[in-house]
């Protein structure tokens, strides 16, 4: 337990904030508000309500029983589902969005999120009709002007990112880097043979890694070596060379700028290292905010890449996805992407346009997804590359990285920044000056969703304890910049004079801090019917 | 200040052992469940089951981490704590007490010499802060 | 740029503000020999309408978009109700984040409760998960949870599951040490064969089939529980056209023990292929072992109810390389797009629907049947999709179909299998109409006599 107790940080969630008797608070509120309690929408259901209207059946109703056998019919008439009116379903949905914050609202600074601006006009091109209603089993002669968007997509990021091959095909980026690390374990399998492959089955991994960089590793049958960070917050070079020395290295899985916004200069002696010891480079694309236009992950000597279309690339995140993980790699590992590949028509018989899918890729890894990725993403990824063009996207990235610097200065008077490294798009700070008093990294975030703001990304990167991680973005203007740092050395001083205001926090919400341990402790995931039909709406599942 | 009984011996793993004849009642530490915070779950081995010392026997989870639990000796699994099943929260408050995860016949009952006494597991959890 | 809130002028102020020369200056960590100087080939940014336009004139070029549609095999065009996209357009749904933050993130979480509450409804199981990326990865998640439960190698999946699915579970389980083996499908009614499964042992994890299966047939789902639970295996369904469950027995009814679903038919946009959304649903007592996020019921300090992601411990943010996934973004908007379209459809609706293409369905068959030359090759009973056998290659005929009679009539299943060189798979929904139907039918008729 010891390994993994020295990373847990205490405050991290697990602990009871001390019971207030006296919440402050200066907004009076009538607790019987229709939009703050509203209830589930079985509470809503009455038998009879419709919301929905079909035309009649036009074709003879042979009986059921006759065309499908009475076994395999359904006998418990959806029991439970609810029955409600269009008027209930707008209403319901109308009113617990109230309770959502989002970008629309205001900054989002989490660290390693990008949650920049979600265009209106990308919305618009996705449901152009001639996109949204073509079924991805169309033939392909019928369905050009949609290969062609993948097609000009995969050009862009490839030039972006400085890597020639490329897959759309990943649904999010957890799912581009297992993606990424099959091809890796697929590269070296072809390269060295099944049993020396065999020998070769660690990845490296920094400290400082984000979850899912492991968790992939491990989907390709890889384990996983932690590699250290050095004072200054690069990778430790030296503890790199004395794992690669073992001569079971397989990869390295990094990010670069890394978690703590950092850029690792040495990312080509980084790259030669292990490409040494044998091994190959994958990096994880999700800082790829700090980079677009100025530095390309190719030239860096990286192997493989993942990008976040809805990080980066604008697409909504959507309360939870979806996403899409295109993966990129060098020309060496062409061969081992996911098939089909969409390519462009070589042959003189074809339209100058056409685009095919491209099956004849025997060392592919195979399929990641059913049909070929999270299409309408790659149209908003497309609509924002070329509404900003050459300029704007240079732009873009210059903006986000000022910002965070502007951020950086505004902050360091009030919170202890553990690097002194100038940061790019991100920028980290701990908890170690406010926690003198009894405050920690979880309730300086509580205390910004008073103030109107989401918090920032907490307790991540694990080697920073109390870490705050914070990324505006480019779509923050100079006032709200300004306004989130007036918050936040509000917020310190509160920290040192009036804890308590933390420790409760937030006030201004419809509900407070939530009891998560007896939630997991006794995990409800579900709405039950009540079980007599006197029993009361209380309880568990209704209120 | 974590409570450090004197009648237990502790490895460095921050699990205890309470020696019962040749049956060692196993658990976590006060220091080991102040850090992990709420244990929401214990997932315990079946009686029957053989470990090595220092073999992984189980995990304990809050709602923002999990941990392995390793054995301290080496032995045969003879009853575990259902309760903590419905209870987990035991672990929080009484982890020296009604908190214990499982009891080992011991394979060889002189390993419990080698661990730590109350004074040097102290002794090396105040180094490791 | 108009996204970008700071003007030139002020990011010089900015700048100046905190000490820093030039917004050349800002990149100064990166090594010049890494700094890119080229010109990204993208061409200069364009204005709205111009955008607009050029998607436009793109979208021209895909036909198959404006044709009537008899299209399934793993997507399926049903009727959305206009409230649907409305209210996923608000911008506290779509431009929201993850639900990390329960205070500030109610409404997702609601949502998202109710999603999984009506999965289980539909499914028949106990507990489901926030959503997967789509049908076909929810499957192969399925199969690395029966090894992680079972701790059994081998799993047995029907040949008769959609081709797609089942190259997404190879590569899914080709490093897990994971064998995969089939399972025939018998050639007179199209249903797998139970006594296929004769080789399940006690070292079988699970046995996989779909339900109607890609030839569009209904599964003795029961029959196939109850063997694998005879040699101790898990019974895995997966379901392509989420619709059937308005008028199937539900899985869970049958004795599966995970379910796994492409939700698409729920209200979302066909949108060549993605953002889809698969639905995962198991029993309790393999609660810690799904993968996915959870939301569960939690209540604050005054004794509010409201909802929180929970049971994180089996995630990859927590336990990282054990962890039962590495998903973490998922299809948050397209669940709530599929939950919305539930609770508009409601307990009546989505009945109706179903029902409306089982019988356009076999309405379609019926005729289709008495064109000279054409016939149903599998007897087993279908919901709304079935495979017909003309009487020449049916790739030919179908592209002939949409380019003279403007209908896309079905999947020519030579692209899957080339032993099957004359059968298509047509697929019936409530949004066609008897009309459209009989066109279908009189083009084949026309092209073949």
């Amino acid at each position: 337990m010891r390994a993994l107790l020295a990373l847990i940080d205490r405050h991290a969630g697990g602990q009871r904030p001390p019971l207030d008797e006296s919440m402050s608070s200066n907004i009076t509120k009538v607790t019987t508000h229709l939009s703050p309690n509203e209830r589930l929408i079985f509470d809503r259901s009455q038998t009879g309500r419709r919301g929905y209207s079909l035309p009649p059946l036009d074709v003879d109703e042979a009986s059921l029983d006759e065309i499908i056998p009475a076994e395999f019919q359904r006998d418990d008439d959806l029991a439970g589902m609810p029955e409600v009116t269009e008027v209930d379903v707008v209403r319901h949905f109308t009113r617990i969005s109230t309770w959502n914050y989002s970008i629309d609202q205001g900054m989002y600074p989490l660290g390693s999120c990008t949650m920049k601006y979600n265009s209106r006009l990308n919305e618009k091109v996705a449901r152009i009709a001639n996109f949204a209603n073509l079924h991805p089993l169309a033939a392909e002669a019928e369905s050009q002007g949609a290969l062609q968007v993948i097609y000009e997509l995969q050009q862009h990021l490839a030039e972006i990112t400085g890597l020639p091959g490329i897959s759309l095909q990943p649904a999010a980026g957890a799912h581009g880097e297992m993606t990424g690390i099959m091809i890796i374990r697929a590269f070296i399998d072809a390269r060295d043979g099944k049993e020396a492959s065999a020998q070769r089955r660690t990845m490296l991994i920094p400290d400082s890694a984000h979850g899912t960089n492991p968790a992939s590793a491990h989907l390709s049958g890889f384990t996983v070596k932690t590699i250290r960070s050095t004072p200054e917050g690069l990778t430790d070079l030296d503890h790199l060379r004395e794992l690669c020395a073992h001569g079971d290295v397989a990869g390295l899985m990094l990010t670069n700028p890394n978690t703590l916004g950092l850029f690792e200069k040495n990312i080509r002696e980084i790259c030669r290292i292990v490409h040494e010891a044998g091994g190959l480079v994958y990096m994880d694309g999700a800082n790829m905010n700090a980079l677009v236009g100025i530095a390309r992950p190719g030239d860096m000597g990286v192997d493989v890449i993942h990008l976040n279309l809805h990080k980066t690339f604008s697409t909504p995140h959507g309360g939870g996805g979806p996403g899409s993980g295109p993966c990129c790699c060098s020309k060496e590992l062409e061969p081992f992407l996911p098939v089909p590949r969409i390519v462009r028509s070589l042959s003189r018989d074809d339209e100058p346009r056409a685009f095919k899918l491209d099956y004849d890729y025997p060392q592919s890894i195979g399929r990641v997804k059913a049909f070929l990725g999270n299409y309408g993403m790659m149209l908003r990824a497309l609509a924002y590359i070329l509404t900003h063009g050459y300029d704007g996207l240079l732009e873009a990235t210059q903006a986000a990285v000022l910002n965070a610097r502007y951020i950086a200065h505004g902050l360091q008077s009030d919170y202890e920044k553990p690097f002194a490294g100038d940061p790019m798009h991100e920028v980290v700070f701990t908890d170690k000056r406010q926690s003198r008093k009894g405050a920690h990294t979880l309730d300086i975030a509580k205390r910004l969703i008073d103030y109107g703001f989401h918090p920032m990304t907490i307790y991540f990167p694990l080697i920073v304890s109390g870490a705050m991680l914070i990324e505006p973005t480019e779509s923050v203007g100079r006032q709200e910049l300004d306004q989130f740092i007036d918050a936040m050395r509000s917020i310190a001083k509160e920290a040192l004079n009036d804890p308590e205001l933390l420790l409760n926090a937030p006030h201004t919400t419809r509900i407070g801090r939530l009891d998560e341990a007896a939630a997991a402790r006794k995990p409800v995931l579900r709405w039950q019917p009540p079980a007599e039909p006197h029993a009361a709406a209380t309880g568990s599942s209704g209120a | 200040m974590a409570n450090v009984p004197d009648n237990l011996h502790y490895s460095k793993d921050h699990e205890w052992v309470r020696v019962e004849g040749d049956t060692a009642v196993i658990g976590i530490t006060d220091h080991a469940q102040e850090q992990l915070g709420d244990v929401v779950y214990v997932e315990l081995p079946k009686t029957g089951d053989e470990f090595a010392a220092n073999d992984s026997f189980g995990s304990v989870e809050s709602v923002k981490a999990v941990s392995e639990i390793f054995t301290p000796v080496a032995g045969k699994v003879s009853e575990t704590n259902a309760t903590l099943n419905d209870e987990p929260e035991k672990v929080n408050n009484d982890p020296y007490g009604a908190g214990w995860m499982i009891k080992m016949k011991m394979t060889n009952p002189g390993e419990v010499d080698s661990l730590l006494t109350a004074a040097e597991y102290e002794d090396f959890t105040k180094a490791e802060e | 740029m108009r996204y970008i809130p700071n003007s030139p002028e002020e990011r010089a102020e900015m700048l100046e503000q905190i000490g820093v020369a030039s917004t050349e200056k800002l990149f100064e960590s990166i090594p010049e020999n890494l700094r890119w100087r080229g010109h990204l080939n993208v061409p200069a940014a364009m204005s709205e309408l111009e955008l607009l336009q050029r998607f436009e004139e793109m979208g021209a070029g895909n036909r198959a978009a404006q044709r009537t549609c008899f299209l399934g095999g793993g997507a399926y065009s049903h009727y959305t109700p206009t409230i649907v996209d409305h209210l996923i357009s608000r911008s506290e749904f779509f431009t929201a984040y993850t639900p990390y933050q329960p205070e500030i993130s109610q409404g997702t979480l609601q949502a998202i409760f109710e999603f999984q509450t009506l999965v289980c409804q539909l499914t028949g199981m106990d507990i489901a998960n926030a959503s997967m990326y789509d049908g076909s990865t929810a499957m192969a998640e399925a199969v690395l949870m029966a090894e992680r439960v079972t701790r059994r190698r081998k799993v047995i999946v029907s040949s008769a599951v959609h081709p797609q699915y089942l190259e997404v579970a190879h590569t899914y389980v080709q490093h897990a040490g994971i064998d995969l083996q089939r399972a025939d499908f018998d050639p007179a009614t199209g249903q797998t064969l139970l006594s296929a499964f004769d080789a399940l042992d006690d070292q079988t994890a699970a046995i996989v089939i779909q339900s109607p299966n890609f030839f569009g047939c209904v599964e003795d789902v029961k029959a196939l529980a109850d063997k694998a639970h005879a040699a101790g295996a898990l019974l895995v369904v997966t379901v392509t056209e989420a619709m059937s469950f308005g008028l199937l027995k539900s899985p869970g009814a049958c004795g599966a023990d995970i379910v796994v679903a492409e939700g698409q038919s729920f209200g979302v946009p066909l949108s060549f292929g993605g953002p889809y959304v698969g639905l995962f649903a198991t029993r309790d007592k393999y609660a810690r072992q799904i993968p996915g996020r959870l939301v569960g019921e939690a209540f604050d300090k005054q004794g509010r109810r409201g909802f929180v992601l929970t049971l994180a411990t089996r995630e990859q943010h927590i336990r990282r390389e054990k962890a039962t996934s590495n998903i973490c973004t998922n299809e948050g908007l397209i669940a709530l797009c599929a939950t919305i379209y539930l609770e508009t459809m409601g307990r009546r609706g989505i009945q109706e629907v179903a029902q409306q293409c089982a019988h356009k369905a076999h309405y379609a068959a019926r005729v289709i049947e008495k064109v000279p030359g054409f016939a149903l090759p599998f007897s087993g009973p279908f919901f709304n999709e079935f495979v017909v056998r003309g009487p020449s290659a049916a790739a030919p005929l179908l592209a002939r179909l949409a380019q003279e009679k403007g209908v896309d009539g079905g999947i020519a299943l030579s692209r899957f299998n080339p032993d099957q060189p004359n059968d298509f798979l047509v697929c019936v929904t409530e949004t066609n109409t008897r009309a459209q139907i009989d066109a279908l039918v009189d083009g084949l008729q026309s092209l073949t006599s």
